[in-house]
């Protein structure tokens, strides 16, 4: 047992191995199948179609808004987007995971960075922020994801005459 | 995220994520990749440092504009305060396997009665 739990500790300055350690956490709770993440040999790759300076630029959060909490304290996983100005104060994060010992969110720039990033756009950085960020709830089918939300993110970037987007995954 | 950045490049639209899941997010295969060695949860930089995160964000930018493949990755120059961080999240505990089995009970429960709701 003694083993067991060394090797599910990871060395110090080493990233996190945090697939091991969410498949051993699973099997704790007593799922039987392991979860697949998303693997592919291939990447696309899109270069910026002017120079930075001239980008709108818009952010992606994982989070989720204050009112997706419903009376019976479940939350309605869906794409969304907000305002950048004025940006929300806070956002509903409970729902997806993150290390709730080690940290917090109540400071919205550490995940969704609304305000320094607009800082530097009126550094000259880039053009400017896109008028709105959107929302992705981290989902665990990838099919919905692929299928439903990446195709709702795209859209609404489009509508918004974004150049690039910057994803920020809590 | 990663699948929603590989949809957007795909798309032409180019993305930079800003994470603290290493492993994950080169497992899947991203354009662009700013690895912060944080606690999940605040990828962007530590509640109230607004200079770590304004140095975060400017990784990114720079990865926007200059990388030149697929899977750039760079990591962020900083550390978290509490080096005792990375032991916590999803520790399995001997001594509470027949907590956290009841809590998957619980949980698969919930999941099921949400399903019969809400139909997801």
């Amino acid at each position: 047992m003694a083993a067991e739990v060394a090797a599910a500790m990871t060395p110090s300055n080493e990233p996190v191995r945090y697939m091991e350690r969410t498949r051993r956490y699973y099997r704790a709770l007593g799922y039987e199948q392991d979860y697949v993440w998303a693997h592919y040999a291939d990447v696309p790759f899109a270069r910026l179609a002017k120079p930075l300076a001239d980008c709108r630029i818009a952010l992606v959060t994982t989070a989720s808004p204050l009112t997706a909490v419903r009376a019976d304290g479940s939350v309605a996983k869906q794409v969304w987007s907000g305002s950048v100005s004025p940006p929300p104060e806070s956002l509903f994060t409970d729902n997806v995971a993150w290390d709730k010992e080690s940290t917090h969110t109540r400071d919205r720039e550490s995940f969704l960075p609304i305000e320094t990033a607009g800082l530097l756009a009126r550094e000259g950085r880039f053009a400017g922020l896109a008028a709105h960020f959107h929302g992705v709830p981290t989902e665990y089918s990838q099919r919905k994801t692929l299928i439903d939300d990446a195709p709702q993110v795209l859209s609404r970037l489009r509508a918004d005459g974004a150049d690039a987007a910057i994803l920020c995954p809590l | 995220m990663s699948l929603v950045a590989r949809t957007l490049e795909a798309a032409g639209l180019p993305t930079v994520i800003i994470g603290s899941a290493l492993d994950v997010v080169k497992h899947c295969g991203v354009p662009r990749f700013v690895f912060t060695d944080f606690p999940l949860g605040n990828p962007c930089g530590p509640p109230d440092r607004r200079d770590v995160q304004r140095a975060v964000i400017e990784l990114a930018l720079g990865l926007l504009s200059g990388a030149e493949k697929p899977r750039t990755t760079v990591r962020a120059p900083f550390d978290w305060h509490d080096p005792e961080w990375r032991g916590r999240y999803g520790r399995v505990d001997p001594a509470k396997r027949e907590r956290l089995r009841q809590l998957g009970d619980q949980r698969r429960a919930r999941v099921a009665d949400r399903k019969s709701r809400y139909g997801m």
